[in-house]
């Protein structure tokens, strides 16, 4: 099946470019962050990144937001979550979760019929939750680790099992399975600027909160996997605004 | 000597009344209820005010600041976020570092409350023990897209209930400025810190405006 081989084949592209990566890229010494083995890599991959950004993909989606009307930006917004949608529903079958399936379900055939192919979110009028999933969380259900934290060319923060996530979540894309490569390009497109707009406020933020861009990219991205529900370490911390507990 | 006399009991029945007619509300407000009250005054604030929704940060600020600040237990928030560093430094160098990181974080949030169009917030019922000095307060902000989840870690204190910790969408701040911290301490010591929030201060300061 074609599907599978173009899979298998980007998969083990993947795995040799993480070997590699790992060859070169462990972070080593003093200052080497246990959550990061692969930080010097990675550092250079975000550098790159961020100069494409900087070049391409803000100036650009900075554009579309001032030029296109409000809601024509929510109407293709809303299109593209609709589509992200239908792989959130095998997700969420694929994770044993009937109720956010059904939900999510009924959200997709809602927006699908009643929405114009999406471009209405009804779903969100009738409390109709997203549960968004991909298929790197699904692994994750299964019991795979995340494994080091990786920065993918242009995708941005990751992990080992996240990517492998990435790659399937890819080439399952409804859009990209468009057959009509003109059609299929200007989506693509569309949506990479779509995604980007929505993000403006985020890297604005980062780029005046942060000290190093790099490093409190991967601690929101980290800490937000680890714990969606933002209970953070149980650990008793030390009170250093306290004066030093005496030596018993 | 009699007029004195009276005079000190007068003082003393006039201050007994004030003491009980004063509402010692401070210092007996549960924590959800601290934060409900703190949350809607300023997203009430926020809504009627033109200024804040036209972009202008200073007003945002001072409204932060006035409202919020007193309601923080800044020094154990920054004390935290610094870490082992903090027990060397000088009291000018702990003022400098509350100071800068004060002004770092009232500017980048303040940012995000000018965004508040018609928001409300969604205080969760408190799971703690009577007994409990530190709690999580959990709420969320609901508007049009998702709800947003903003937790809060208060600490009781003598005046009522100091917030010491925030969360957005998952993301603890005191943690998250722990590991920015260190890293600067490691490279150009506790004043390098201080010369890197202060240059960041200005630089935000001058994209502002």
């Amino acid at each position: 099946m074609n599907l599978l081989h173009l899979t298998t084949r980007t998969l083990r592209l993947a795995a040799l470019g993480l070997v590699v990566a790992l060859a070169q890229g462990c972070a080593t010494g003093p200052n080497a962050n246990p959550a990061d083995p692969l930080e010097p890599f990675n550092r250079t991959v975000y550098d790159f990144n961020d100069g494409l950004d900087r070049a391409i993909f803000k100036p650009v989606a900075t554009a579309y937001k001032d030029v296109t009307p409000s809601p024509v930006r929510t109407g293709v917004n809303n299109f593209f979550n609709n589509m992200s949608d239908v792989w959130s529903v095998v997700n969420n079958a694929l994770q044993l979760k009937p109720k956010e399936t059904l939900e999510t379900g009924m959200r997709v055939v809602f927006n699908s019929i009643f929405g114009f192919a999406g471009v209405l979110d009804i779903g969100t009028e009738m409390r109709l939750a997203r549960n968004k999933q991909d298929f790197g969380q699904t692994l994750g259900y299964w019991g795979v680790e995340s494994g080091a934290y990786v920065v993918l060319p242009f995708f941005g923060p990751s992990s080992v099992r996240d990517t492998v996530g990435t790659v399937v979540d890819s080439s399952v894309d409804i859009v990209s399975n468009v057959n009509n490569v003109p059609a299929r390009n200007s989506l693509i497109g569309l949506r990479v600027v779509d995604k980007r707009a929505q993000f403006l406020g985020v890297t604005d933020f980062v780029e005046q909160a942060a000290l190093d861009p790099y490093s409190f990219t991967r601690d929101l991205y980290l800490q937000r996997r680890a714990n969606p529900m933002g209970k953070g370490s149980t650990q008793k911390e030390e009170r250093y605004d306290l004066p030093a507990p005496a030596a018993k | 000597m009699l007029r004195r006399t009276l005079a000190q009991l007068a003082a003393v029945v006039v201050g007994s009344a004030l003491l009980l007619v004063t509402p010692a509300r401070a210092a007996d407000e549960s924590p959800d209820l601290l934060i409900k009250r703190v949350s809607s005054e300023v997203l009430d604030k926020i809504k009627i005010d033109k200024t804040v929704q036209a972009g202008d940060m200073t007003r945002v600020m001072s409204l932060v600041d006035s409202q919020i600040m007193p309601n923080v237990n800044f020094t154990r928030m920054t004390a935290s976020a610094v870490g082992r560093s903090w027990r060397q430094a000088t009291p000018e160098q702990q003022k400098k570092l509350q100071d800068e990181f004060k002004t770092l974080l009232i500017r980048t949030y303040s940012g995000a409350l000018a965004q508040v169009k018609d928001q409300t917030v969604n205080v969760k019922p408190l799971r703690a023990e009577a007994a409990d000095t530190e709690v999580v307060v959990r709420t969320e902000v609901l508007g049009r897209s998702d709800p947003i989840q903003l937790d809060y870690r208060l600490e009781k204190a003598a005046t009522g209930w100091k917030i010491y910790d925030l969360n957005v969408l998952g993301v603890w701040l005191v943690e998250t400025y722990r590991t920015q911290f260190a890293q600067e301490i490691n490279a150009k010591g506790l004043d390098g810190l201080i010369a890197s929030l202060s240059e960041r201060n200005k630089s935000n300061a001058a994209k502002k405006s």
